[in-house]
């Protein structure tokens, strides 16, 4: 038999598991003893954590970098912007975009997946900016100046901030399962193959497109997620903002930061990240220009991130799934 | 209308020049250095940043800012290449895109706080090349300055086609390009190459800045559109291609223009267009390449009939 099945979790994965729904169940509570600041803030890591989540399935797992994600936090919060201009409540309208951007990516996979590397970062950047100048056109969005949720103030502004934030911690808890299950299945196997040579992973037989195309998919729908949630919290929509290259540069800074291709990494750079903004953040473009240095240097000393570097360290990777051959399992691997 | 025409390709093939300065020096990292230099249009707002500083707060002739500003920066790329570029090279393909990204926004920020988001141009420092031109017979006018940036690129890129052809710095760059190690065998340094190509690379985006600073304002955020200008070309020309370049440029600069002459937002939807279309033909004529190409294709629809 060469069926295949997944190593039990190890001591250490299961007390993290335990944490991290611990975890959760104080944040669900954080409105309990949290001031709105500290709300607002929770909701800006949840969005983030959504980003760097979707950013390192498409990189680290899927080998897709991609500059232009923005497109789709951009299209995200355009599609709410509509969706509430038919008609459609604003809550319902934050979850039904995220869908249809993902079926816009669906679309758009069958060109930009047949791209080379470089030539695909590009293209997703430059369909970014096509996105951004057709959506100016639209009269609803009225060029540079952009369009505001009006409907959103109907609500009591605690209210609105507490349902958000919600939203957002439930969407981060969601993506972080989701992602979990996914590549500890068949897809998470055959996008790590893919990732490590694709050209091996294609001759044992596994679908590099589709595998790609899920993966771009869910991605550009997770972005538009935090689209729509991002558009929820700042009720103002423009297109340069929410078209603009600083989310792929935030994306990727909290997953090179955090490790790139390791599950927990993602989080831990959205949790680095905003630790920086709030220490720095006053200190306006030399603070952006210190994320930048601050990417180089982890580019260049520490490629790995700050996950990485627990993994060198500890010898293993948290919450890592690693299948293991049938018979395998019965002896211990040799320490 | 005919003569909107003329006058609209007549632009945009000069502003063709422009993109294929900045796109020579994008063209020359890919191909030779196997580089993707997202910071590039940073590169050439800091070029152009430079010239200013040195004109306006230091009251230097713009020659002579532009005289400086050129080995200046080659001596940043060439930096940038031994400090940063080389090793992220060694860390794979994706090491180089968040390196550079990195570079460009900092350099964005950096120069945001040293210069302040004021818009800036150097057109009130050379006079009447500014606005000046020549008319033609027909009524059609052509810029002094784009006509002196469209000579200056195909200036430069004969000159670099010289180089590449009769020096033994460009052997060295052609021989790197096509099989590093085998040059390393030849007794040449790849990473002093690389460096060369590198300093470059960064004296053509400083001369681009400095061209751009001239025809239009410039703020310390306007490098990435730049930067995506000068991939139109490259990829509309055909990538490692040094004239090429020039032809994608032109594509890209009538794209633009002609698509300006029809409605102003066009203009730069145009050129991503064209971009999108380029990339698309490319995969097309691969994919019927690995099938046998287009004669393979209508021989097998024969046969099956």
């Amino acid at each position: 038999m060469t069926d295949t099945r997944l190593r039990p979790l190890p001591r250490a994965d299961r007390l993290l598991i335990g944490a991290a729904a611990l975890l959760l169940a104080v944040l669900a509570l954080a409105p309990v003893y949290a001031s709105a600041l500290v709300i607002d803030k929770l909701t800006q890591l949840g969005i983030y954590v959504l980003m760097a989540v979707m950013w390192n399935l498409l990189a680290g797992y899927a080998g897709l970098v991609s500059v232009g994600q923005q497109a789709f936090v951009g299209l995200g919060g355009y599609a709410m912007v509509r969706l509430v201009e038919t008609g459609l409540g604003p809550f319902p309208a934050l979850l039904v975009a995220p869908l249809l951007v993902a079926a816009v990516a669906w679309l758009l996979s069958s060109f930009v997946l047949r791209l080379r590397i470089g030539e695909f970062a590009i293209a997703m950047w430059v369909l970014a900016e096509v996105f951004r100048a057709l959506v100016m056109t639209d009269p609803l969005v009225q060029g540079e100046t952009g369009t505001s949720l009006v409907v959103l103030n109907a609500y009591d502004p605690q209210t609105r901030r507490l349902a958000i934030y919600w939203i957002a911690l439930a969407s981060a808890a969601a993506v972080l399962v989701a992602a979990y299950r996914l590549l500890s299945g068949r897809l998470g196997a055959e996008s790590q193959a893919i990732r490590d040579d694709e050209e091996a992973a294609a001759s044992v037989g596994v679908s590099t497109f589709r595998v790609k195309r899920v993966i771009f998919a869910l991605a550009a729908g997770g972005c538009a997620l935090a689209g729509t949630l991002w558009l929820a919290s700042a009720i103002t929509f423009q297109p340069r903002t929410g078209f603009g290259i600083q989310w792929t540069v935030f994306m990727l800074f909290m997953v090179l930061t955090g490790g790139l291709g390791t599950f927990l990494g993602p989080v831990v750079g959205a949790v680095f990240l905003i630790a920086l903004q709030e220490i720095f953040g006053d200190f306006g473009a030399w603070y952006l220009f210190g994320i930048g240095a601050v990417a180089i240097g982890f580019a260049l000393f520490l490629p790995r991130g700050l996950v990485g570097a627990w993994i060198d360290h500890s010898g293993r990777e948290p919450l890592a799934r690693r299948r293991v051959l049938d018979d395998a399992c019965q002896t211990p691997p040799a320490p | 209308m005919f003569e909107t025409l003329v006058q609209a390709i007549a632009q945009g093939v000069l502003l063709g020049g422009y993109y294929a300065i900045i796109a020579a020096g994008l063209s020359l990292m890919f191909g030779v250095v196997r580089f993707i230099n997202l910071a590039h249009g940073d590169m050439l707002v800091l070029g152009a940043m430079l010239a200013l500083f040195a004109v306006e707060g230091m009251g230097w002739p713009v020659w002579l800012a532009v005289l400086t500003v050129l080995p200046v920066m080659a001596a940043l790329g060439w930096l940038a290449q031994g400090l940063m570029f080389e090793r992220a090279l060694q860390g794979g393909a994706l090491l180089p895109i968040l390196v550079t990204l990195g570079l460009g926004a900092a350099l964005q920020n950096a120069m945001f706080g040293l210069f302040g988001s004021n818009t800036r141009s150097l057109g009130a420092h050379i006079g009447a090349l500014s606005w000046s031109g020549w008319t033609l017979p027909g009524g059609i006018t052509l810029g002094k300055l784009p006509v002196l940036v469209f000579v200056t690129a195909v200036g430069v890129l004969g000159l670099l086609h010289l180089m590449m052809t009769r020096t033994r710095l460009g052997r060295a760059i052609r021989a790197t390009a096509s099989d590093p190690e085998a040059a390393e065998l030849c007794g040449i340094d790849a990473r002093r190459v690389h460096r060369a190509a590198a300093a470059i690379a960064a004296a053509l985006a400083a001369l681009g800045g400095v061209f751009l600073a001239m025809r239009a304002q410039v703020t310390p955020y306007a490098g990435p559109a730049q930067l995506i200008f000068a991939f139109e070309a490259v990829v509309i020309g055909g990538v490692g291609s040094l004239w090429g370049t020039l032809i994608g440029g032109i594509v890209l600069g009538l794209a633009q223009t002609l698509g300006g002459a029809i409605a102003p937002q066009l203009s730069l939807l145009a050129g991503h267009l064209v971009l999108l279309a380029a990339l698309a033909w490319r995969i097309l004529r691969d994919e019927a390449a690995a099938r046998g190409g287009w004669r393979a294709l209508t021989l097998r629809g024969g046969e099956t009939r």
